[in-house]
């Protein structure tokens, strides 16, 4: 039986079973214990796991993430909380420098399981040094995991296997899709995991591929009914969830079927995980493309503030359905 | 916070207090007062749903601003985080473009792009604004850097909150200014809490935050910041330190925000009891405090006091309506200001891509 839970609850109650199934897990950051996280999340898992299992940390970035990556290659899991992903940069060193190299530098000697987790979003209104989306500049750094989920099940089941998993994963939500609600199973028909590496197709089409993650997920659904509706064209939607280890398989089934393609991605064009994708299709699947590649991402610039333009900055079902309709 | 007491000495005394005269002490009450009209008003369209995003209000914790910021000469530069507001009216931004900034609207003083966070006057010698915690602190290292480097005899007032001393950042520029011989000033305003944490609770300190300066060979003090007098006093021994010296110092100025963190930090009465908001309002409010001050000194009256307040009142209400019927930005304005070059259509400009949108 499923059960309908948002997004935030999804993501704790993956975080309070793995708190339970493996007394090295501990979630520390700022505001996640007494205050219940800055977005909820960490929700009662302070009063329930007490002061051992789930920390709060100073403003200290660099001093706890660091903190985390050097008790991770002791065998302590933890599952440490940025507010904002966009504060990576203040413990960038530690993310990139420490957390990806340990175990190359270390010849396999060290590792490092550890989960970085937060919000990593625009369209918030909080502005361009608080709307930063880092997940294609973490898969660049080979030793690094990324995964970004879109839904409430996918949020359950990715933080679970980030957490199991022996490596660094860097997990990015979404404030605007913590209350978004959908099916969950129930724990009660067993261990609800969702490996690291697999695309979900979350819209089945025959017309053009829409490949995307987090919330371009949600708008790429959206952008699809109209297509249907009001255009007949039937796009399909795949949802690649993890950025790395990425799912070319997938990604090549979908573009094979279809014979057209948009990403769609809220990075900034340059580089990231778009790009990525986009050159893995013309290296595989050139001789399947009746068209060429294109791209719906947010428009390049650092991120506007006012709240009456910035939708028009990012990835919209208006401004995908107009990329899908150029194609033709 | 540290209570008032009756041996508390009295900072009327002080020269740099001595040298106001009656006009500039109403001018300074004044100031307060419309910050404080400013974020109610602020805080009533957020409320609205005018606004996006966050709004850190300054309200409780005006006398520092405007002491401080008093105190400043031609070169003397102001840089702080993202409880800005009340910097902002201090240096004598307008209620209007401030305004129209949290509104999101193309006359904001960022144009619409910063927001609340992020208010920039460098005209009148404000750098912001800024939205990472201690972020700033370099960049204040670095404007006082610049006029020592130029040659100028100013310091840089580098504002932080207390959850900000805990970032490396902030230690890294102690360091540097001390072996540097930087002329910055930093002003720890301790209101107690880092977000939804106490003092207790995110730092380890001795006695006082300001104290760590001990550690980089730098001066330091603690000042009420419910006493208008007192952060003037101590301010411009520091900031004369700092321009004479080109010595550094870090002032602990204890202060309180009546509100959250932000208008979002829906904790902040749980955090927090409703004695300990309501004892700061009634026995420590920095414009109860100055307003009493100068009636006694007769340099207010109660009519004064009214038509002061109706004034800032009346003049929100009007930066709110003007904000309100301003344009917004458009999707051309979302890809300016990203370079000087392409603004300017320089030479350099036309040299390659700048831009990769399809």
């Amino acid at each position: 039986m499923s059960r309908i839970l948002t997004y935030r609850e999804a993501l704790r109650e993956g975080l309070d079973e793995e708190l339970a199934r493996d007394s090295n897990v501990v979630l520390m950051g700022e505001e996640v214990a007494q205050y219940n996280g800055a977005y909820k999340v960490t929700q009662g898992l302070w009063e329930k796991w007490g002061d051992k299992r789930v920390v709060d940390t100073p403003i200290s970035e660099a001093g706890f993430i660091g903190m985390g990556i050097g008790a991770s290659m002791l065998g302590v899991r933890p599952v440490m909380e940025l507010m904002f992903w966009s504060f990576h940069s203040v413990a960038f060193d530690q993310l990139v420098s420490n957390a990806a190299c340990v175990r190359y530098m270390s010849g396999g000697l060290c590792n490092c399981p550890i989960v970085v987790r937060g919000p990593a979003n625009g369209g918030s209104g909080v502005g361009a040094t608080h709307s930063h989306l880092p997940e294609g500049l973490f898969a660049a750094f080979p030793g690094l995991k990324v995964c970004v989920p879109a839904t409430p099940a996918d949020a359950k089941g990715l933080i679970k296997a980030a957490i199991r998993d022996n490596d660094p994963v860097y997990f990015m939500e979404n404030t605007l899709l913590y209350g978004n609600t959908g099916e969950v199973p129930d724990p009660e028909d067993g261990d609800f995991v969702i490996p690291l590496g697999l695309a979900d197709l979350k819209r089945e089409g025959t017309d053009v591929s829409l490949i995307a993650h987090g919330r371009s997920v949600i708008q790429s659904l959206a952008a699809a009914e109209i297509l249907q509706n009001e255009h007949g064209i039937n796009a399909e939607v795949l949802d690649l969830r993890s950025i790395r280890p990425l799912d070319v398989d997938a990604i090549l089934k979908t573009v094979k079927k279809t014979n057209r393609v948009v990403l769609v991605d809220e990075s900034k064009p340059f580089g990231g995980v778009s790009a990525m994708v986009a050159m893995l299709i013309q290296e595989h699947a050139f001789d399947d493309l009746d068209a060429p590649i294109k791209r719906v991402c947010s428009i390049d610039a650092p991120a506007i503030y006012s709240p009456h333009i910035e939708n028009e900055q990012l990835p919209n079902p208006a401004r995908i359905v107009a990329k899908v309709l150029s194609l033709r | 916070m540290t209570s008032a007491s009756s041996s508390k000495l009295d900072f009327i005394s002080s020269p740099i207090n001595q040298a106001l005269t009656p006009e500039r002490k109403v001018e300074l009450y004044t100031q307060m007062v419309r910050i404080r009209k400013f974020e109610q008003s602020a805080l009533k369209y957020y409320n609205a749903g005018k606004m996006g995003g966050f709004l850190h209000l300054y309200i409780g914790q005006e006398a520092v601003a405007v002491g401080t910021i008093s105190l400043g000469g031609a070169d003397d530069h102001f840089i702080t985080a993202y409880r800005d507001h009340g910097h902002a009216l201090a240096v004598g931004m307008g209620m209007n473009e401030c305004m129209a900034e949290m509104f999101g609207k193309q006359t904001g003083c960022s144009k619409g792009k910063g927001g609340s966070m992020h208010f920039f006057a460098p005209d009148k010698n404000f750098w912001g604004g800024h939205g990472i915690v201690a972020g700033q602190t370099p960049l204040g290292l670095g404007l006082a850097y610049g006029l020592k480097y130029l040659g100028k005899e100013g310091c840089c007032l580098c504002y932080l909150g207390d959850g900000a001393v805990n970032q490396g950042a902030f230690h890294e520029s102690l360091n540097i200014a001390s072996l540097f011989g930087i002329p910055v000033v930093y002003v720890i305003e301790n209101n107690g809490y880092s977000m939804g944490t106490s003092q207790e609770r995110s730092s380890a300190f001795n006695g006082c935050l300001a104290q760590r300066a001990e550690a980089y060979a730098i001066e330091w003090d603690v000042v009420d910041g419910s006493d208008l007098y007192e952060v003037r006093a101590k301010t411009h021994i520091a900031m004369e330190r700092a321009r004479k010296q080109h010595k550094p110092t870090v002032l602990e100025i204890d202060t309180y925000r009546y509100y959250g963190h932000s208008v979002a930090d829906a904790n902040n009465k749980k955090y927090r009891t409703p004695e300990e908001i309501e004892n700061y309002k009634q026995n420590h409010d920095p414009i109860s405090v100055f307003q009493r001050r100068l009636l006694e000194e007769g340099v207010l009256t109660e009519d004064l006091v009214k038509s002061i307040g109706k004034a800032a009142t009346n003049e929100a209400a009007a930066s709110a309506k003007f904000a309100d019927e301003s344009p917004a930005p458009t999707i051309a304005d979302i890809s300016t200001d990203v370079y000087w070059e392409t603004d300017h259509q320089t030479a350099a400009s036309k040299v390659g891509h700048h831009f990769f949108n399809d």
